[in-house]
């Protein structure tokens, strides 16, 4: 029997390694507890380096920057690299960044930076004009290197660099853009190595050459990047000696990093929702910054999918092909409403395409050009268009059937489905239906052209002009096989002329008077039904950062800004006692944790030999 | 002697070629039976993970561009460089062709080799669901075998009840509230565990180890306690049909001690079901788990799935998907090969 015992103690051992296994990473945790207590990490690091972490969310697509589009990775690019120009956080206009200055010919053709001679790579070499000069070079001459922002170098001819401090750009037509070139310029001795620039991601090899106010030390997917201060940045160096951008895949885990103090601040995906910013509201040592944001959001109408070759597509509702219906559809959606009860506060009413927090464009209509809610004004548009109610109170097309729109909306944003159903109840007042069609993959159907209506949404960047070429004919897809830049397809000569007018005008004042006139237009053409300015929700730990600049500074965002100045500016604070306190309970109980399951496991191992002593009996 | 020595040699053979030779023989067969199913099982995903995501609507490469400025060359560069402006059949051909030296071709958003991306998640998942896994199927089978051999009684009530209930929940809101209690600390309860992640970062060696091991508890025991039950269950279960058996019986009135009957007796004969169970779950192990990835921001293959599906990001959807299914498929081959070591009549 003895023998018999032993020659079956086998799956007993395995069972006993199973229990050790999970006691041992019990105690694991336990022990790692008080080596690493967490919210400690997050203001400074074991060697008393203050690090300012920041909780993300999307992937980096590429850490190349003539790859990367998303806006995490371009926004760690602001980091790593100069950009020609830079906009002051106060107010958006350009002011200097790798260039000082900058001057156009008389005949507005031709562009003369002078390049700063105090920026340095973090290799120690001189950053010069040869640098900008190669960097725009290889974006004119090999696709790869286009990829990301082909489009800033569409309209250049010729780019020289005379000296080291002087960058010379050639257009083939003017171009009031040329100070907000949003490009990373890159260290030619470094990049000149690279043989594929459509398959290099710039992320092996670290610290990565740059001239930012951060110098890239690490990366590991979608677990964290890291950047550590650039001490020798012509602007100054960085406050803090670290950031960390860590992954939250999930928004609530984030929320609860920073109640924690793993994290310093969270700005969510693109923002926190009502709910989570209401819980964290009163929590102590975090403060919610609820700022004007710099996204619309919109509801596009399909004006009829065509190509550049006139060549049309799609199945867009014929009744939207009339100004009147696409008013009265407007004239039905209570905004008022979907700032109170879907955005909760948190957002602003819509009016012009650009929000008011780009003071210089921002445009609202006038009293009698306002669409303002009316649903028996927008019934009365309706039946004048032709578009009358049958036996059964559902309005009808010229076709006799009635009317359905199909509204594509993102599955992944609650807002677009809450606003989905209110869009059902108030036009189904109005005897139409709505089809929400919310699917994960908009992009599909929308390039297709197989939409009626679509919740659209873009954030703007102090120069407009990219979000006003998406309405431009030029913007259209060549023909319906390929993809072009639109966003709605909309066409219209008179905002066509306004749009060339504006890209050829260099003085601010009267580019904006320009805009604004673009943006009037848009408005009456009702293809793009500006409904909210959303907030841009974010909180941060007061007890690791003091202070940080918004933008723009008054009231603005932290998250995403177009420049580096919120984590240039950070500055840490003293640290408190009170997660200190926390911690250390941590560790106690960690403690205690590993001696109980010891103790357990000591008690469990002495019954297992008592058995076999009484098995051998 | 020659004569008289044929049927004595006959006669000695007869024996080998009984049932124990014929179990012999019959193994390679019923082996090679089961590795040449696998092989055509793998074939046929190969097939269906090229052509089933390619039935998702729509230009991967207009997706992939939309919202930007992309001139018509730049698109059909794009297509040329990823092979779609070939002929289906051709695609169709270099995708196997490619497959089977172990290229699944460049993911389109990442600009990276499937390969690589997969390399790179596929230890996370497997640290994650690998440690999960050892422990709750350790766990299962013993709760399981406990509860069946006292069946009706409280610990059973008790085990059962708490495995169900745990079986029940959703794995994230579970996640979610031990990240609540556990990580960021409720009332008195400090916050012991971080709140997500794999790593703090910036650390090495022995510090590493326990940074990842620290990140790893409230994953773990997320996933422990939600798929514990089911092996618990399973085993409870078979173990209940095999206790009424006259050779269990038999084993007691030999007066074996009850433990005894339970663990040498009872228990292996018990274990079929468990062993399926363990392998489809060892096969499932590779695939990872995104709602718990999702929520413990666990860097692993079920994450990536997730996103190479919101592009769709074909090769990366199809590499994925391959190494999935082919997880699957060895696995439930390798617990076709193992079930005739357990019982000899499987194979017959």
């Amino acid at each position: 029997m003895g023998t018999k015992d032993q020659t079956r103690s086998l799956p007993r051992g395995l069972r006993l390694v199973a229990v050790a296994g999970a006691a041992a990473l019990t105690l694991t945790a336990g022990l790692a507890t008080p080596l690493d207590p967490a919210p400690r990490q997050a203001r400074a690091a074991d060697d008393g380096k203050k690090v300012l972490t920041v909780a993300v969310a999307q992937s980096v697509d590429s850490l190349s920057p003539f790859l990367a589009v998303r806006l995490l990775s371009t926004s760690i690019h602001r980091l790593m690299y100069e950009y020609l120009t830079n906009y002051d956080p106060k107010d958006n206009h350009a002011i200097p960044g790798l260039a000082t200055k900058w001057e156009p010919s008389p005949d507005k053709l031709t562009w003369t930076y002078t390049i700063r001679s105090n920026s340095k790579w973090s290799d120690g070499k001189q950053a010069t004009a040869e640098d900008a000069a190669w960097t725009f070079n290889k974006m004119m001459t090999d696709s790869g290197a286009a990829t990301a922002n082909g489009s800033y170098v569409g309209n250049f001819k010729k780019v020289t660099a005379p000296s080291p401090t002087k960058l010379v750009i050639e257009l083939k037509k003017p171009q009031a853009t040329m100070t907000a070139l949003d490009v990373p310029i890159v260290p030619k001795h470094v990049w000149e190595k690279v043989s594929d620039f459509s398959e290099f991601n710039n992320d092996k090899s670290f610290p990565v050459v740059g001239n930012g106010p951060f110098v890239l030390t690490g990366y590991k997917a979608d677990s964290y990047v890291r950047l550590k201060a650039n001490k020798s940045f012509w602007r100054g160096s960085p406050k803090f000696d670290e950031l960390v951008f860590r992954y939250y895949k999930d928004q609530d885990a984030a929320v609860s990093a920073l109640r924690k103090g793993e994290v310093s601040f969270v700005a969510g995906s693109p923002s926190l929702t009502p709910a989570q910013a209401a819980s964290l509201e009163g929590a102590e040592n975090i403060k919610v910054n609820d700022a004007p944001g710099r996204r619309f959001y919109a509801l596009a109408t399909n004006p009829g999918a065509k190509a550049k070759n006139g060549e049309k597509f799609g199945d867009g509702h014929p009744s939207l092909l009339d100004q009147r219906v696409r008013n009265a559809l407007f004239k039905a959606v209570d905004r008022k409403a979907i700032i109170d009860k879907v955005f909760q506060g948190h957002a602003v009413e819509g009016e012009g395409y650009i929000p008011p927090r780009f003071s210089q464009y921002f445009w609202k209509p006038s009293g009698s050009q306002k669409l303002t809610y009316d649903p028996a004004e927008a019934a009365r548009m309706l039946d004048q268009a032709g578009y009358e109610k049958n036996g059964d109170g559902k309005r009808v097309g010229k076709d006799g059937k009635p009317i359905s729109y199909r509204v594509l909306c993102h599955a992944t944003d609650p807002n677009d489905k809450a606003v989905g159903k209110y869009l059902q109840e108030w036009w189904g007042k109005l005897g139409i239906g709505v089809q929400l069609n919310c699917l994960d993959n908009v992009t599909d159907p929308w390039l297709a052209g197989k939409y009626d209506l679509a919740f659209d949404g873009w954030s703007v960047n102090p120069d407009p002009d990219f979000v006003l070429s998406i309405h431009t004919c030029g913007a259209l897809p060549a023909t319906p096989k390929d993809t072009g830049a639109t966003d709605n397809f909309i066409c219209d000569k008179k905002y066509d002329e306004l749009y060339a007018q504006q890209l050829a005008e260099y003085d601010p004042a009267k580019r904006a008077d320009i805009v604004k006139q673009m943006e009037s237009r848009l408005y009456d053409l009702g293809y793009m039904n500006v409904m909210a300015y959303p907030n841009a929700v974010e909180a941060y730990r007061t007890d690791q950062i003091k202070s940080i600049t918004t933008m723009p500074a008054k009231a603005g965002n932290i998250y995403g800004q177009d420049g580096y100045w919120s984590w240039w500016s950070a500055v840490p604070a003293q640290s408190s006692g009170s997660s200190d306190t926390a911690s250390s309970t941590g560790v106690v109980l960690g403690i205690v944790g590993g001696v109980v399951v010891l103790a357990g496991l000591g008690v469990f191992a002495a019954m297992r030999r008592r058995s076999t002593a009484e098995d051998r009996e | 002697m020659t004569a008289d020595a044929t049927p004595a040699l006959v006669e000695e053979r007869k024996p080998a070629a009984g049932p124990r030779a014929r179990r012999r023989s019959a193994y390679p067969r019923y082996l090679a039976g089961k590795v040449a199913g696998a092989a055509v099982s793998l074939l046929a995903v190969l097939v269906t993970s090229f052509f089933l995501f390619r039935l998702i609507p729509g230009d991967p490469v207009k997706t992939m561009t939309g919202g930007r400025q992309v001139s018509a060359e730049q698109l059909a560069a794009y297509r040329e460089e990823f092979g779609l402006d070939l002929p289906l059949w051709r695609q169709f051909t270099d995708y196997c062709g490619k497959a089977l030296t172990g290229d699944f071709g460049t993911s389109y958003q990442f600009r990276a080799p499937v390969v690589d991306k997969i390399t790179e998640a596929l230890p996370n998942t497997l640290l994650l669901t690998g440690t999960a896994f050892v422990l709750y199927t350790a766990l299962g089978i013993f709760l399981g075998t406990r509860s069946a051999w006292r069946r009706g009684g409280l610990g059973d009530r008790i085990n059962t009840g708490l495995a169900l209930t745990l079986y029940s929940i959703p794995s994230f809101w579970l996640g979610l509230l031990l990240i609540i209690v556990l990580s960021v600390g409720i009332g008195p309860l400090p916050g012991m565990f971080p709140t997500g992640g794999m790593e703090s970062g910036g650390k090495e060696g022995f510090a590493y180890v326990l940074d990842v091991a620290h990140h790893l508890v409230l994953p773990v025991v997320t996933l422990v306690a939600v798929e514990y039950g089911q092996t618990l269950l399973v085993t409870r279960s078979a173990l209940l049909d095999e206790m009424g058996s006259d050779y269990l019986t038999t084993a007691r009135a030999k007066g074996l001690r009850d433990d005894l009957v339970r663990r040498r007796h009872a228990v292996p004969n018990a274990l079929l079901p468990t062993v399926t169970l363990i392998f489809i779950n060892l096969g499932r192990t590779v695939a990872g788990v995104i709602l718990v990835e999702t929520v413990f921001s666990w860097p692993g293959l079920g994450g990536l799935f997730y996103q190479a599906l919101s592009v769709p990001d074909l090769p990366l959807v199809q590499g994925l998907f391959f190494v999935f299914a082919a997880a699957v498929i060895v696995m439930n081959t390798l617990a076709d090969l193992v079930y005739p070591l357990l019982d000899p009549r499987v194979a017959r």
